[in-house]
């Protein structure tokens, strides 16, 4: 499964924070972390704090926090946020030829197992498996 | 706190009740056919229930060791497990999880399995909370018209 550069960085960046709540980053710690610019970062992070994930605090020492639950978000939450919904996609060139169509039930048979893959992933259950493993 | 033992033909009328009120059918002689094959069973066979100290059922486990199944070597396969929604979040799915695990385990298999709807996404986050990740079959499907 492909997803968008910002995509990834959502899902690393609330993980990183959700892997200790009681934790601050700034987010220039995180580009580092990540092999990111901060600028690449930011719309990322304004994304993740509009949605309740995260909390930046302000000024240049601001950093930013986990606020959301670890046991009740997963990974299909975070991708939402980036990712267009599976119903919105926009149509691909072709998809209204027979073959086009049939491929295109093919793909949408992935799309469906990867996005119950991602909603049964909760944060709580892939940090623990990160940690474990 | 919460006990594991396995089931017994008492259980039957509670285990049916949770099941019915779940899922929103009701199924007395499919319950009473699978605990008169399980409970008091082959040793591959198990039927476990965890109840409070006062004896009221909590939720119930159901799986063997299944052979060849599909192909496979043998390995241990969870078929039913149900929990009181008013007692979740305090272990009882794990507990029983966990117990069924051990027995699988004590028989010699190495795997655990499940087929789950992969639009039940809760049913889908405990088995992965429970560490289950994608196995090696898939399922396939084809509506007979």
């Amino acid at each position: 499964m492909k997803l968008q550069t910002a995509t990834r960085l959502g899902l690393y960046a609330t993980l990183e924070l959700a892997r200790d709540p009681t934790q601050t980053l700034s987010s220039a710690d995180l580009a580092e972390r990540f092999g990111v610019s901060t600028h690449s970062l930011a719309k990322v992070l304004g994304t993740l704090s509009a949605a309740g994930l995260v909390q930046g605090g302000r000024g240049a020492s601001g950093g930013y926090r986990f606020t959301g639950n670890r046991r009740r978000t997963t990974l299909m939450d975070v991708v939402a946020l980036f990712e267009p919904a599976p119903g919105n996609r926009a149509k691909e060139p072709g998809e209204d030829t027979e073959i086009g169509a049939a491929l295109q039930r093919v793909l949408t048979e992935i799309d469906e197992i990867a996005e119950a893959t991602l909603r049964s992933v909760s944060l709580e259950t892939l940090l623990g498996s990160s940690c474990a493993g | 706190m919460i006990a594991i033992r396995p089931a017994e033909p008492a259980d039957l009328s509670a285990i049916s009740a949770l099941d019915a009120r779940l899922t929103g059918q009701a199924k007395a002689i499919y319950w009473q056919e699978t605990l008169a094959r399980y409970a008091g069973g082959p040793p591959e066979r198990h039927f476990l229930v965890a109840e409070t100290p006062k004896g009221g059922l909590v939720g119930f486990i159901a799986g063997e060791v299944r052979a060849w199944e599909f192909g496979q070597p043998p390995a241990g396969w969870v078929f039913a497990i149900q929990v009181d929604p008013r007692l979740r979040l305090k272990g009882a799915g794990s507990a029983l999880f966990e117990a069924l695990a051990a027995r699988f385990k004590a028989q010699g298999v190495t795997h655990v399995r499940t087929l789950v709807d992969r639009k039940d996404h809760l049913i889908l986050s405990f088995f992965r909370a429970q560490g289950m990740v994608a196995g090696p079959s898939l399922q396939l499907d084809k509506a007979l018209s």
